[in-house]
């Protein structure tokens, strides 16, 4: 909303304060400073001239005129102009030699067209008041010669412009920001409504409403013999091109005048082109309506129309249509103002993706008793601008409706704020807001006046209102001294307890509330599984992987790149009904597709050698999930069954943490080769993982999408399938376009959070010597080292502290088909020195269990 | 020989035996290094060296030349000994220098073998937020993001027509009815948590959050947010004002506060939009004269959220008597924090995953 400072000095005896001064205490007041704009601050020098006699310059491409002009000075000043539309005696703007016009352009004396122009005759333009104009600005012929155009004209101003949030309807109009700006200087307010209407038992045109609920006051008043030709006065078209407007026509001016004064939306009709009465009411079936934009829509069953015996005529509140607008022939004027659910209006402007000035202060909630009064307004606005009558009739229809009453106990704002602002100070702030304040629970309980609120009222809140709800809002119950608290009709966002409550508190001062950090409960900090997450991504990122944060927006080329054969579960993704890419309308389903193309973005700047890792949800909707999840009642706590319909119908979203990883892991240099990344650091991730969750990985060999069949591990925890790790297929490498070998690994967290191992738990640390065996064992190539290690471990029994494998060979003396591990077994007792029989009978159990369940033997045997 | 009378032998003269010692210890400071000290220590100190040959013949004098003799020999060997030891070490020390010099390296050589890694500053930063909070006793509580319409808007108090819920703003899950979104705020966690929890409930909810935004310098579709919910008995916006200016004074240093001006949400009444003054500047560039501020950009104030008392309506709708329990409620952008507490200025920088970005913030933002 952009106010001129001038506008409002019009209704609130402010003292002498800058726009910024003002502009603060708006902000303090919750109507926030978006920008402040000064205009005709730098015009300097600019006087009422009179036109004592034109030359016609002849020979030049265009007419240029040498006039004689009296500015109250000594003498006239001879200026040439090229304008033609004034003549003698005329009275212009003349910007004299040292002059200073809008945008800091100095006008001094210069020859031109052989003469010396002593100054310059002004047009609009020049003056900063239009965007263009064709000719000369000429001024009313009783103004003084000499004196100050800029004072005359009143071109100095600041427009505020503020961010009107949607409960504030009301401050979208010059009435709503001056009622807070003469509170916030505790300044008398003169409100612009408050006109004398002429009192007369005539109608004017015939109008009814045909849905109560679509409107609940319609009002129509008639100007007759207006002149169609005649303009806007230059204030007026001032007024509005500063407060953001373009002006149109004096019909259309004077609409929106009006309009940006008090807040009203009008609407204007050519009274000639109407037929019969006008009926608010609903689209039929149907429908259409070429509007003033030229648009031809179809309508909808619930828009709200304004229409006469022709069909549709405007969507109400929102624009009108073509066929009955304000013409240059126009001379019988039916004005319109309306009082329209704010819900309905919404509604259509959405639907019809169609926002106006009018559509957009409709759903913010407009006062309902101001059709009357802004009717009024305007059509003597436009007698006065364009002749004709004002007929004194008036169409007013009313759907009756209850006032909202709000008992809430005096210290209600106190309990809230956390202060003590004392009975008065309540009293008198809801005051200002321009509320009525009755003393006990008078008239009404609280319950039933926030109940009886009209459309209007609920609509702006935007909630559904009902006996219980207020019931339940009621907070007056066990309080002796109760406010009975009318709001204005022109707050319908004023509902409930709390909104009286931050009346007080915002018109009292935000910045007086004090700061006292509350005593809450001993908490019980982290829960494991957030433990959990922060370990992994501390563990993964010491162990070299950058974390991203990839959008978990996927396509169906996704899957397909990842190999998924058509039916694997991770193809039954959630779309969205309005992606931000038509390719990519799924949810993930898996995390690698954001990782990879991550890795391939790093690749392509240059960084080959990557090592990404991502923790985060996935989305996993049921086969049988409800495809629609209920929305449930607003007014009461949803019993236990609604709460599980919708947890039914959601898709699953466990915690997954995955890795890519190309380039080498360990780098080369100087102290030679590095390391390329491997299948098996991609295993390695996932022990990572696992070790940080306490959970034991059981890795084996798999064959899954977008694995290579060959290097792919199935990861399990708790005999639960957990993820996969290994190098990825070629074809996916190829799809992707990442590097060749390109490895990944994808875990479960939330199956390793369930395992929940609790503390771990010592072992005990022997002091007594350690004894160590190697044994190297030949076995088919095939057979997974894991499972001889797991036999190795079982036959060693108790005594075995430690195994690990610390060469792996394949060639001749291995024999055909075959690989021989080498292992070193460290023995060790709690409580004695072993002796060499003991542990080379531990090591000989060893090779034997290994030998009868994988056929090993040992090599050399 | 079979005489076995005590006679006085040669090497136990007086003389012989000044000699011998002089010769040691001109041996052991003429040998350079400790093989010569080897060999010299054999031939002067060994078992068939002149001193300890004489000390042998000690026990062949006359009782009453004993003492005497081995008085004398006693003192020549503690000197040739000392001197060993004192040569020994000092050879030792020399080699020990050589040796450590031709050992010496070049320290300044690079060793990023195995690179660090790091975690995304997103992520660490909400971390650092909900710490904060966790030490005053809250819990974070979390939810899910692709949710249900009813948590997400209308037991938040936001009206089926209200502007957010359009497509325009909010995604949704196919069809457009189907009662479920990618949730635009992280307060639908505020809901679960009343649902879920006994009451008091202080829950910090940091999450992901998704709006219809095209990526850009400053918008990105899906972005991060903290929330805050206290519900309890006797709660005020005195308690909320106290609560963020104490984590303004965590997270950016003492001294810094907030400061609230009145604004306009569904799901708080009332509400406040929540200033932080700047840490940098704490204020003084909004004073005309003083030096400007970037971080600032010289207003003295930083736009960091919203914040204001649970709406009434939004306890009823999580069956919480409003006549005994009242709330307060507020959040914050990850992104935009990053953006003023770490000079980060394009956000897209924050979702694209180049590790020039990630790495500087290594563990912990």
């Amino acid at each position: 909303m952009k106010v001129p400072l001038s506008w409002l000095r019009e209704y609130v005896d402010l003292p002498a304060v800058t726009a910024h001064e003002v502009a603060d205490k708006l902000t303090a007041a919750g109507l926030k400073l978006e920008s402040i704009v000064s205009h005709g601050h730098e015009i300097k020098n600019v006087v009422v001239g009179e036109v004592l006699d034109i030359e016609e310059l002849p020979g030049f491409k265009k007419p240029i005129r040498y006039c004689q002009v009296e500015v109250g000075e000594a003498a006239p000043r001879g200026i040439v102009c090229g304008a033609v539309n004034f003549s003698v005696g005329d009275r212009v703007p003349v910007a004299l030699p040292g002059s200073v016009l809008p945008g800091g352009f100095e006008i001094g004396a210069r020859k031109t067209y052989g003469r010396v122009s002593d100054g310059m005759i002004c047009s609009e333009a020049e003056l900063g008041v239009a965007e263009s104009s064709p000719g000369i600005l000429v001024l009313d012929p009783d103004v003084p010669i000499g004196a100050d155009v800029v004072e005359l004209l009143r071109l100095r101003d600041d427009v505020i412009e503020l961010e009107v949030t949607p409960d504030l309807g009301y401050a979208l109009s010059v009435r709503g920001v001056a009622r807070e700006t003469a509170t916030a200087f505790g300044v008398p307010f003169r409100d612009p409504a408050d006109l004398d209407l002429p009192a007369s038992a005539e109608t004017a045109y015939p109008a009814s409403i045909g849905d109560p609920a679509a409107c609940d006051r319609f009002v129509l008043r008639e100007v007759s013999g207006f002149d169609p030709a005649a303009p806007s006065p230059l204030w007026l078209r001032l007024r509005l091109s500063r407060a953001g407007m373009r002006p149109v026509s004096a019909a259309v001016d004077v609409t929106n005048y009006v309009m940006l004064e008090l807040g009203q939306p009008l609407h204007a009709f050519d009274r000639a082109k109407l037929t019969g009465e006008i009926v608010v009411r609903r689209a039929e079936p149907g429908e259409t309506l070429e509007a003033i934009d030229h648009v031809t829509r179809e309508l909808h069953p619930e828009d709200i129309l304004i229409t006469d015996e022709s069909g549709p005529i405007s969507m109400a509140g929102t624009m009108g249509g073509v066929h009955t607008e304000i013409s240059g022939s126009t001379t019988e004027v039916v004005i319109e103002a309306a009082h329209f659910s704010a819900t309905g209006i919404a509604r259509m402007s959405r639907r019809h993706n169609l926002v106006s000035e009018a559509s957009k202060r409709f759903e913010r909630g407009v006062d309902r008793e101001l059709p009357l009064y802004a009717s009024w307004r305007a059509a003597r606005l436009l007698v006065e601008i364009g002749g004709g009558t004002a007929l004194p009739g008036v169409t007013h229809v009313e759907v009756p409706v209850e006032p909202v009453r709000i008992t809430i106990p005096a210290d209600h704002p106190d309990r809230v704020a956390g202060m003590t602002y004392g009975r008065q100070t309540v009293i008198r702030h809801l005051e200002q807001v321009g509320c009525t304040v009755a003393a006990g629970a008078e008239g009404a309980e609280g319950g039933e006046g926030a109940d009886s609120g009209g459309p209007a009222a609920s609509a702006a809140t935007g909630t559904v209102t009902g006996g219980d709800l207020s019931g339940r809002l009621d907070v007056s119950a066990g309080s002796d001294d109760l406010l009975t608290v009318t709001p204005p009709t022109w707050r319908p966002d004023l509902t409930d307890p709390n909104d009286l409550a931050e009346e007080v508190i915002r018109l009292e001062g935000y910045d007086k509330l004090p700061s006292v950090l509350p005593a809450a409960p001993a908490g019980g900090g982290l829960t494991e599984s957030q433990r959990l997450r922060r370990r992994v991504g501390r563990g993964l990122a010491a162990a070299g992987f950058v974390e991203v944060l990839a959008y978990p927006f996927i396509g169906e080329r996704d899957f397909d790149d990842l190999l998924l054969p058509a039916g694997d579960d991770r193809r039954r993704a959630a779309r969205l009904a309005n992606p931000i890419s038509e390719d990519e309308p799924l949810m993930r389903t898996t995390l690698l597709p954001g990782l990879l193309k991550t890795l391939v973005r790093n690749v392509g700047r240059g960084f080959g050698d990557v090592a990404l890792f991502e923790s985060g949800l996935v989305y996993l909707p049921g086969a049988d999930a409800p495809a629609v999840t209920p929305v449930l009642a607003v007014d009461r706590r949803p019993t236990a069954e609604e709460l599980a319909s919708i947890g039914a119908s959601l898709p699953a979203q466990p915690a997954r943490v995955a890795v890519v990883l190309a380039g080498e892991f360990e780098r080369s240099g100087w102290w030679g080769a590095g390391r390329a990344a491997t299948w098996a650091d991609a295993v390695e991730a996932a022990r990572l993982v696992a070790r940080e969750a306490r959970a034991e990985l059981t890795v084996e060999a798999a064959a899954a999408e977008p694995w290579h069949p060959g290097r792919c591990a199935a990861l399990r925890a708790g005999g639960e399938l957990a993820g996969y790790a290994g190098e990825l297929h070629p074809r996916v490498v190829e799809a992707f376009g990442l590097p060749p070998r390109t490895c990944a690994m994808e875990l479960d967290l939330d199956v390793l959070a369930a395992l929940r191992p609790g503390p771990a738990q010592t072992v005990p640390v022997s002091s007594y010597p350690v004894a160590t065996q190697d044994v190297a064992l030949i076995v088919p190539v095939g057979t997974p080292v894991a499972d001889v290690e797991s036999a190795l471990r079982e036959g060693a029994g108790e005594l075995l502290e430690s195994i690990r494998l610390f060469d792996v060979y394949t060639g001749e003396q291995a024999g055909e088909g075959n690989k021989s591990l080498a292992y070193t077994l460290r023995f060790r007792a709690a409580d004695r020195t072993l002796t060499v029989e003991e542990t080379t009978a531990a090591r000989d159990e060893a090779v034997s269990v290994a030998a009868e369940r994988l056929g090993a033997r040992l090599r050399g045997a | 020989m079979s005489n076995y009378d005590p006679v006085e032998v040669t090497p136990l003269h007086a003389d012989e035996v000044a000699r011998a010692q002089t010769d040691a210890l001109a041996a052991i400071a003429a040998a350079g290094d400790l093989d010569e000290l080897k060999q010299v220590r054999l031939a002067h100190a060994g078992d068939r060296s002149p001193i300890a040959l004489a000390n042998r013949e000690i026990g062949a004098l006359p009782p009453q030349a004993r003492a005497e003799a081995g008085k004398r020999i006693g003192a020549a060997r503690k000197a040739v000994g000392e001197a060993l030891a004192a040569r020994q070490a000092e050879l030792e020390a020399e080699r020990d220098a050589r040796v450590l010099v031709e050992e010496t390296v070049d320290v300044t050589l690079p060793w990023d073998r195995a690179p660090r890694g790091a975690r995304h500053p997103l992520t660490t930063l909400q971390e650092r937020i909900a710490d904060a909070f966790v030490a005053m006793g809250y819990e974070v509580a979390e939810g899910p993001e692709l949710e249900a319409e009813w948590f997400n808007f209308d037991a938040l108090n936001i009206a089926p027509d209200h502007p957010a819920r359009s497509e325009h703003d909010t995604f949704f899950v196919e069809s457009v009815d189907s009662g479920k979104v990618l949730r635009t705020q992280t307060s639908p966690v505020q809901i679960r948590a009343l649902l879920d929890r006994e009451l008091p409930v202080y829950v910090i909810s940091p999450g992901k959050v998704f709006r219809t935004d095209e990526l850009d310098a400053t918008h990105t579709p899906v972005f991060h947010q903290v929330e805050g919910l206290a519900v309890d008995e006797g709660l005020t916006m005195a308690h909320l004002k106290g609560t963020l200016d104490r984590f303004a004074e965590v997270m950016f240093g003492e001294g810094i506060r907030t400061r609230f001006r009145p604004n306009y949400f569904p799901f708080t009444e009332p509400s406040a939009e929540m200033d932080l003054m700047c840490f940098v500047c704490r204020g003084t560039s909004a004073v005309q004269g003083n030096p400007p501020c970037r971080t600032c950009k010289s207003e003295g104030w930083i736009e960091w959220g919203g914040c204001g008392m649970v709406n009434p309506r939004v306890l009823v709708a999580c069956g919480v008597d409003p006549r005994r329990y009242s709330g307060f409620a507020f959040g914050m952008g990850i992104e935009r924090t990053l953006m003023f507490r770490h000079n980060a200025e394009d956000m897209r920088d924050m979702i694209e995953g180049d590790v020039r970005f990630t790495l500087p913030f290594g563990m912990e933002v």
